[in-house]
């Protein structure tokens, strides 16, 4: 029907698969986040890293280019890939990550509650299930494009260039970084929905996914001490994701809590936010 | 008629306190009206409609659809403009009514063109560029109505929609309502403390009170039956023509100074009025028609 005719006529045309349909937010959010110059910015900053490391795996495994610029040999037989270039590279893009979903997280859910726009998602063929897993592929896809998606690249990059015993016999790496990555980018992300769900100020509620992580180990160091134990260190989320870290790729560091503890941790994190999420992603607001 | 919406002893407990108690109606009216006062629980109705709300007992069919079975298809089936302001403020109308259509399943470029459309049927073609957070209060209601109807519902639930309206805009609001309840393709459920917006556009009429049908009635049907009900002022002998009208079948009731009341049979042309008093040469002050008005049904009631 043309646009000028301005009478009501039903739709009579196809519908879209009802499984599809929670890549609609994702869509319409990115829209939205690349219109902020900052966050553009910002995400080109998350590769500097990873292209640095690009650099280096091609430099460690072409060192005759190194000589071509008068740097002596022993001097370029330091550069080697190791398993502890991956986990850097965890560590450096892990901090990225973590700034950018203090900055995009909190702007996901809370605009919805702020302006009650709950009961037009949930009066649709759309569920809650659908809204918080379309509101979650936001973070999910914007982490992993800085987080194993260059990761893997740079495994492929150097598998290639070593060759193909180094690929096999370090084949885990790479099941290292997507899991790893993997686990941080959906703990990340339901925290940041869970508060952004719970805080309704944007500013409040970025602000309190970088506390969590602060507060969390400093009152955990608080506890330690008092205590006199190391199970205080399961509230800095920092300490149990290096835990986990280190263990999937294989590096020799005691942080005093155990890996099983710290997966145990994760998911318990995990839980609690996806429950807080749930009780609050509702189509009207129980005032009690 | 197929019944749109049917109640079979439908029941809703937020926790120990039940909201709605062994609500029993069929509707099948175009446009249904929802009255009653705060806390009645219309809302509570509407929300459970929508599958919002678990039901404690009893059950409701849409469309012949059970809401606790069918929750998602039915939902295709609805379009619903709440109460509250229920926007993305940081969205272009047209980007919010465009997401609301994919949302309820319409493509991509279909959910575009249904946007601009509804958008404009609705009045707001010239602002559909702008940010919804900049929009007035009656702007926002016709948005949100825009949302509502922007994948063709074949029932569209109104809450409140005059809500904050000036009179103008008031009177666009209603004659939406009455354009789409013409067209044939949907029915409207107009949920409304303004008794004379659920006067002017609807047929059916449904009031609940602390969570009970206190009264069902199919407007069209009490306006043709108290269509009988006259009152005359006269200036002259009016004994005389009371008697001739009671002759022809009126019912009629002198209270004095001239006036009457009557009951007209229903045969009874109103010309036959004007004959009588001519030939007696009664001089006719004021005559109209008594009938119940919403406001009268509704306050009978409430104190029932």
């Amino acid at each position: 029907m043309a646009v000028y005719k301005r009478t009501y006529a039903a739709y009579q045309g196809s519908f879209t698969p009802a499984w599809s349909r929670f890549l609609i937010l994702p869509r319409y959010s990115f829209a939205r986040l690349w219109q902020s110059r900052f966050l553009v910015m910002f995400f080109m900053a998350c590769f500097f890293y990873p292209l640095g490391c690009v650099g280096y795996i091609y430099l460690a495994n072409n060192l005759s280019i190194l000589s071509s610029f008068g740097i002596p040999e022993p001097l370029g037989n330091v550069l080697k890939v190791q398993p502890s270039l991956f986990l850097y590279f965890c560590w450096v893009q892990a901090a990225f990550t973590y700034l950018l979903t203090a900055f995009v997280g909190p702007s996901l859910i809370s605009p919805d509650l702020v302006n009650g726009a709950m009961p037009l998602y949930l009066c649709r063929p759309f569920s809650r299930t659908e809204y918080i897993a379309g509101k979650m592929s936001v973070l999910v896809f914007l982490l992993s494009l800085v987080t194993w998606v260059p990761g893997l690249i740079l495994f492929v990059i150097q598998a290639s260039l070593a060759g193909w015993e180094w690929t096999k016999a370090n084949l885990w790496i790479a099941g290292s970084l997507f899991i790893g990555f993997t686990v941080w980018i959906l703990m990340l992300s339901l925290l940041a929905l869970a508060l952004s769900a719970w805080i309704k100020w944007k500013i409040a509620a970025g602000g309190l996914v970088l506390g969590v992580f602060f507060a969390g180990a400093g009152f955990g160091t608080a506890l330690n001490s008092v205590m006199r134990t190391q199970y205080g260190t399961l509230l800095n989320l920092t300490e149990v994701m290096f835990t986990i870290w280190s263990k999937l790729f294989r590096w020799p560091e005691d942080t005093g809590i155990s890996v099983e503890a710290s997966w145990i941790c994760v998911g318990v994190v995990c839980a609690t936010c996806l429950w807080l999420l749930v009780r609050r992603v509702r189509a009207f607001e129980v005032v009690k | 008629m197929d019944p749109v919406i049917e109640l079979a002893g439908l029941s809703v407990r937020f926790g120990n306190r039940e909201i709605l108690h062994n609500l029993r109606v069929a509707l099948s009216g175009r446009t249904i009206g929802l009255l009653g006062p705060n806390g009645a629980g219309k809302s509570t109705l509407i929300q459970t409609i929508l599958g919002f709300v678990p039901i404690s007992a009893g059950s409701a069919n849409i469309f012949g659809h059970d809401i606790r079975q069918q929750t998602r298809e039915l939902r295709a089936l609805i379009g619903y403009m709440p109460e509250n302001d229920s926007f993305i403020a940081n969205m272009t109308a047209v980007s919010f009514v465009r997401m609301m259509g994919e949302l309820a399943g319409l493509p991509h470029d279909a959910a575009l063109e249904r946007a601009h459309e509804v958008l404009f049927y609705v009045g707001l073609g010239e602002a559909r560029y702008r940010l919804l957070g900049t929009y007035s209060l009656g702007m926002k209601q016709l948005a949100k109505l825009a949302q509502a109807i922007v994948h063709g519902p074949r029932l569209l639930i109104l809450d409140e929609p005059t809500n904050g309206l000036d009179p103008p805009a008031r009177q666009r609001m209603i004659r939406l309502i009455k354009e789409m309840k013409q067209t044939g393709s949907m029915h409207i459920v107009v949920c409304s403390h303004l008794l004379r917006d659920v006067e002017e556009t609807c047929e059916e009429v449904l009031i609940l009170k602390q969570g009970r049908i206190v009264h069902y009635s199919n407007l069209e049907e009490e306006r043709r039956a108290n269509k009988r009900f006259v009152e005359l002022e006269t200036v002259g002998d009016e004994k005389d023509f009371a008697g001739a009208l009671t002759a022809l079948g009126c019912e009629c009731v002198g209270t004095g100074l001239g006036r009457l009341k009557m009951v007209l049979p229903a045969e009874f042309e109103l010309r036959e009025i004007y004959r009588l008093a001519a030939e007696r040469d009664l001089q006719l002050r004021r005559l109209n028609y008594r009938r119940d008005t919403l406001e009268d049904i509704f306050l009978k009631a409430m104190e029932a």
